[in-house]
């Protein structure tokens, strides 16, 4: 390596680490500040605390309601992510595999989903659960998630159906498997990294979703993890080393998730978002 | 092939009743309608409901009866605090453009190629993307405590007095961008990676050998080849911009003084908040439409002929 390129390249880590210290910076002040006295955070918010006080981040993982949101979440998340698959992936078989006189219409109406924001209907949505009685349940959560995690997953899956060996059709066709048993018999056991990817990706959509929650449930029963967050921070408005340590708390999960299913994230996230 | 010539000569009652047999119009009638079903009744029908109701003067309870016209789009337009929100929406876009695009390009530039320390630098410049837009927000609430937070600390250290720049009318918004950018650049690093990488080496390669500097490289051999790639992420920090909600709500609640809403957080606060659901969704048509255009334009000008 010549001189030139060497300094080019200190130079080039260094701009990369201030930017990682940009990055990073907030998200280390919120972990220390949760072991923090909060006349600590107040005088020094960056550095090592004095004392490292486990009882905030204990306080919070011994109560029930912590761990009730995160349940609800994982529930409401889980559920979401089942139906998606089944029923995207059912309807993406169907435009994949079989021919029929409106089909691509369906198809192009299914993906409107792509080309406006969930807001948009967020106030009929609310008036529409309240009415059939599902205000503050789980379903009214799921079932609007779901719908408008629809038509990417549509779009994303008839590709990859279209993908698999039309020789393998025949062949099961042939030994009297019909189009419903062949698509649970052999197109969904092959299409697992797709299953996978769109998994995640609405897995995380879901975890993370504000709004729809916030205006569909009212009562802590139901929660899910971000409501429980900001009920939490309203309740401890002057106490920022709690609301520090349950953040924190609620970072690790999705931090230890990203990195166990990054492949698929990154994967999901951008090439399907480009696909998209 | 002699089963498709034998059915062709078959009566269509006979035809109909072989495809219903190899499961193929059964295959339909169970596979579609769960579908179509769930993506009617929660997206396609609340949309529409959202154009009807924006005609009315309705809290919600009972049938809208109050048939008011345009009034509800007439009081929106009149109304500063939209066009603020509008506004704001306007700055996200160009900081996302301007700001965010051009960071995240260089960074990609700089760490596209396979090595470790480059997969650990792509590594970090991701986290804030996963993390929830409530987390992201409330973390940043923190740091820009004027009491409490990062900000109050650097100031003390600096001898200044405590800013609170979420509580200023006019810094409020900047410190806002500037968790957009934090949260969002490491998206659309990870795309221009993504495209960055299926550059063809030799094509670098033989730029360099014919004496092209570094930046001679990029700029007449990478950007040219990832076009589509950024043509997309500027696609998605549009897009995006007209969705803020979740980082405004822990961070400024849409305050000081209604300085810093978007159109989401403004639908939210004058429309659900209020129960005024006609109003409320004549702003969700509002944004649909800005939401169509956009996406219609793009397609027009931008996505012509490559389908990226």
């Amino acid at each position: 390596m010549t001189r030139g390129h060497l300094l080019r390249n200190i130079l080039r880590v260094a701009l990369l680490c201030l930017v990682a210290s940009f990055v990073l910076a907030p998200m280390v002040a919120t972990v220390l500040g949760g072991f923090k006295t909060n006349a600590e955070i107040r005088t020094n918010a960056f550095a090592l605390p004095a004392s490292w006080n486990w009882e905030f981040y204990g306080s919070i993982v011994s109560d029930p309601a912590f761990w009730r949101y995160l349940g609800n979440s994982m529930l409401i998340s889980s559920v979401a992510v089942t139906l998606t698959l089944i029923v995207g992936a059912a309807a993406a078989y169907v435009f994949a595999q079989i021919k029929f006189f409106g089909s691509r219409m369906l198809f192009s109406y299914l993906l409107l989903g792509l080309m406006f924001p969930f807001a948009t209907a967020i106030l009929p949505l609310f008036i529409k659960v309240r009415d059939v009685g599902l205000l503050d349940t789980w379903w009214a959560v799921i079932l609007p998630q779901t719908a408008f995690s629809l038509s990417l997953a549509i779009l994303l899956f008839r590709t990859f159906f279209e993908q698999l060996p039309k020789e393998l059709f025949e062949a099961a066709y042939i030994d009297g498997c019909g189009y419903v048993r062949f698509f649970w018999r052999f197109t969904l056991p092959l299409s697992a990294p797709i299953l996978a990817t769109v998994g995640v990706f609405v897995f995380v959509q879901s975890w993370n979703n504000f709004l729809l929650p916030l205006v569909v449930l009212n009562s802590r029963e139901v929660f899910t993890w971000p409501l429980g967050m900001m009920q939490f921070r309203g309740e401890y408005v002057t106490e920022w080393n709690r609301t520090l340590a349950f953040v924190t708390l609620t970072l690790v999960p999705a931090i230890v998730f990203f990195l166990a299913a990054q492949k698929y994230i990154v994967a999901g996230l951008t090439g399907g978002a480009v696909k998209g | 092939m002699a089963t498709a010539a034998t059915s062709r000569r078959l009566p269509a009652s006979e035809r109909l009743r072989r495809s219903l047999g190899n499961g193929r119009v059964s295959a339909i009638l169970i596979l579609l309608p769960p579908a179509l079903i769930l993506f009617t009744l929660f997206v396609i029908l609340p949309l529409g409901e959202s154009g009807y109701y924006s005609f009315f003067n309705w809290n919600g309870y009972g049938a809208p009866s109050d048939f008011v016209g345009l009034e509800n789009y007439e009081r929106i337009a009149g109304h500063s605090i939209f066009h603020k929100a509008v506004g704001n929406t306007v700055k996200i876009v160009a900081v996302s453009l301007l700001i965010q695009m051009p960071l995240a390009l260089a960074l990609a530039l700089l760490i596209f190629r396979k090595t470790p320390t480059n997969a650990v630098f792509r590594l970090i410049f991701f986290v804030p993307y996963i993390l929830a837009e409530v987390a992201a927000g409330l973390i940043w609430s923190f740091v820009f405590d004027g009491n409490y937070g990062i900000t109050a600390s650097v100031a003390q250290s600096l001898g200044m007095d405590s800013l609170f720049i979420l509580a200023d009318r006019d810094w409020a918004f900047v410190a806002v961008m500037t968790v957009i950018v934090w949260k969002y650049f490491g998206f659309h690093m990870m795309i221009y990676i993504a495209a960055l990488q299926s550059v063809p080496e030799d094509l670098i390669e033989s730029g360099r050998i014919e004496g092209a500097k570094r930046l001679q490289i990029v700029r007449y051999v990478q950007i040219p080849h990832i076009k589509p790639a950024i043509i997309v992420s500027a696609f998605f920090a549009i897009i995006g911009a007209l969705q803020v909600f979740d980082v405004i709500i822990p961070l400024t609640n849409g305050g000081p003084s209604n300085q810093t809403h978007t159109i989401v957080t403004y639908l939210y606060t004058f429309g659900l908040t209020r129960l005024n659901i006609g109003f409320g969704s004549a702003v969700g048509v509002i944004l649909f439409v800005a939401a169509i255009t956009v996406a219609v334009f793009y397609q027009r000008f931008f996505m012509k002929g490559d389908k990226a």
